[in-house]
């Protein structure tokens, strides 16, 4: 069943120089218990998109009207983006959708015990009392394998190290028993090996809990791992979606190939690394057509830089936008 | 195997950690007893995670950190510097020779000077060149050879995305004629499709340049490709030294074999790899006594707990710090 459904989702900042286009045209479903993995390289529009879900966006974020984002609901389906009041947000903020930061250190109030927080965000969310909040938060706390977790409740943040902050990110973020977790970069800053038991302990509580889980990231190796299906962003436009397999099994768009000829691979040291071509263009002088014609090796002239290229459906659930698929391929 | 370019003997870094009223004041042992040989010409890298004194012996050759005893020598067969023992005059000469490559490109470029005096700065401070024109030459030529565009020269930092910063910082370091460049996390911070434009760069210039690159990494795939020997650091030790190919195809510290099977195959189907690490790594100030890696090691016995082990000759060309590497279990 959808948990969320994100429907033409397009963002625009307001800026000192105009307009600047962060998200367009983004359609999305989750379902529960399933991982849905989106990959981007800075500026592509992932966390933006990710933040949106939640209505954590700065007062100069314009929504385009024919923007829908759906929390489907037992009591009546929610729409996120008519939300006015700060307090009917709280669903949406730690209730059925949680976060977890892709920097713990600056994701917790550093002169507060690390319980306190737990606590407080219990007492919001939930009607328990603050004698069981405790209670939960301790036990959620040795759930994602801190040690001594009633000793660790009265610490302060700077007192952990960076896998456990990490983890108690994500212990605070499950607290609440989200239907919904948007997890943006939670591994980035971590060391190889802890970013293993990371991704381990999600893989498990996803299981478990049987959450939806948004999982941000540039790191398709990351992706290959933990996500069920795949979304690859580029510039704000989602150009191919599918599950993991068939995305980097068989990737379609030119970008998606792009990158993981890019990626260094352990298991093949002879092959040349190939960067995509060019750089990511800034914000400003967004191109027309297919945004990744100025850095596409087969962009044809005349088509790609004119016309937005429609989706087109290779298998069931895999999808990718580009000009290249229409045409007979070569 | 050619002759080393940098020879590190018994090399110890050591900060304070506060004052005591009686007896020693506590240090930091950041680095605990380096013996490295980092072969002229080579592409050496090295990888750790973070904690595990990388970045200081990387500092330690430079003259950035203190070098507490031991001794780190650099012999390029024209000059030849002790690092821990040199004067300030020796100094000026080794720092044209040996550069460093900063890990941030948004972080490590002023926003108030051009590009061109940016490349331009380590000239006029090491007072390399007689005239502006023979500096202009000289930063034309680097740039060039770093792919940046003649015309990007006369414009601001801020006006460039992340690889082009790091191809001027990489001009930046490259632009006195050094012999040896360590490069700190020099592609930590970009995008992958950028990340390996610089790879490819900076493999060029040492080509080009014959350089002698220490590439200091924490991104295993990103260095089992670029480098041709690689040092593995834990907690201020090295644990392991070999030939690429021969490390990523049979690594032998339980360290290295734990640090590869935490690497994210792009594989779905990959099946869980069993050598899990658990815990993490322990605080430098209060190491664990013995081998350093003990605590979280699947194969330690009681004489791992009080001998620390020393880096031996294995049989393919690589050295290890193992008391059992020879009876552990096929990786």
């Amino acid at each position: 069943m959808s948990l969320l459904s994100v429907q033409d989702l397009t963002i625009r900042f307001r800026t000192e120089e105009g307009l600047i286009t962060a998200v367009e045209k983004v359609s999305f479903d989750i379902a529960e218990g399933e991982i849905l993995g989106l990959v981007g390289e800075s500026g592509s529009g992932k966390s933006v998109t990710a933040k949106s879900l939640m209505r954590l966006m700065g007062d100069n974020a314009v929504f385009d009207p024919a923007s829908r984002i759906t929390l489907h609901r037992q009591g009546g389906d929610l729409d996120v983006l008519g939300l006015r009041r700060e307090r009917d947000m709280r669903p949406v903020r730690g209730g059925e959708i949680s976060m977890v930061f892709q920097e713990p250190m600056a994701s917790f109030a550093p002169a507060i015990t690390v319980g306190a927080q737990m606590v407080e965000q219990l007492l919001i969310h939930t009607d328990l009392s603050r004698k069981a909040a405790r209670t939960l938060s301790i036990d959620m706390l040795a759930r994602v394998g801190i040690s001594d977790p009633a000793r660790r409740f009265d610490q302060y943040v700077f007192e952990f190290s960076g896998g456990m902050r990490q983890r108690a990110m994500i212990a605070m973020a499950l607290s609440t028993k989200p239907r919904l977790l948007i997890a943006d970069e939670p591994t980035t800053a971590l060391d190889v090996t802890i970013q293993a038991q990371v991704l381990e302990l999600m893989k498990e509580l996803v299981a478990e809990f049987r959450m939806g889980i948004l999982f941000i990231t540039h790191d398709l190796g990351v992706i290959a791992q933990t996500a069920d299906r795949v979304a690859v962003m580029y510039l704000g436009n989602l150009v191919e979606t599918g599950t993991v397999r068939d995305v980097i099994r068989r990737p379609a768009h030119p970008y998606t190939k792009g990158l993981l000829q890019a990626l260094p691979r352990i298991d093949d040291l002879d092959a040349p690394l190939m960067p995509v071509p060019g750089d990511i263009p800034g914000p400003l002088d967004r191109p027309g057509g297919c945004v990744f014609h100025t850095r596409c090796g087969v962009a044809i002239s005349g088509l790609c830089n004119t016309q937005i290229p429609q989706e087109v459906t290779l298998a069931p659930g895999h999808a990718a936008r580009c000009h290249a698929l229409t045409k007979d391929a070569p | 195997m050619t002759t080393p370019l940098i020879r590190i003997k018994g090399l110890e870094t050591h900060y304070p950690l506060g004052q005591r009223l009686f007896g020693p004041a506590p240090v930091l042992r950041a680095l605990a007893g380096i013996d490295l040989d980092i072969p002229a010409g080579s592409f050496f890298g090295l990888v750790g995670e973070s904690g595990s004194g990388k970045t200081t012996l990387g500092r330690a050759i430079l003259k950035a950190a203190p070098i507490t005893s031991g001794s780190v020598a650099y012999d390029d067969g024209q000059s030849a510097f002790d690092i821990g023992t040199m004067d300030a005059r020796q100094e000026r000469t080794y720092r044209s020779r040996a550069q460093l490559i900063f890990q941030d490109p948004y972080a490590a470029l002023s926003p108030r000077m051009t590009v061109r005096d940016i490349i331009a700065e380590p000239l006029e401070v090491m007072g390399l060149t007689s005239s502006r024109a023979e500096t202009d030459d000289r930063v034309r030529e680097i740039a060039k050879k770093c792919r940046l565009n003649l015309e990007h020269l006369r414009r601001f930092p801020h006006a460039f995305s992340g690889g082009q910063r790091q191809r001027i910082s990489i001009a930046r370091a490259l632009v006195s004629g050094p012999k040896f460049v360590v490069a700190d996390e020099s592609v930590a911070a970009l995008d992958v499709s950028i990340q390996a434009d610089i790879l490819n760069l900076l493999k060029a210039l040492q080509n080009d340049l014959s350089l002698t690159l220490l590439f200091i990494s924490h991104d295993l795939s990103v260095v089992a490709h670029s480098c041709d020997t690689v040092a593995v650091m834990y907690l201020g030790r090295l644990v392991e030294v070999a030939p690429s190919r021969t490390l990523f195809a049979r690594p032998r510290h339980p360290y290295t074999r734990a640090l590869l099977s935490a690497i994210p195959t792009l594989d779905p189907d990959a099946p869980p790899r069993m050598q899990r690490l658990t815990g993490e790594i322990p605080s430098p100030a209060d190491p664990p006594p013995g081998c350093r890696f003990h605590t979280r090691c699947p194969f330690a016995q009681a004489r791992c707990r009080q001998e620390v082990p020393q880096l031996a000759p294995t049989q393919d060309g690589g050295q290890v710090a193992c008391h059992f590497w020879k009876d552990l279990p096929d990786a």
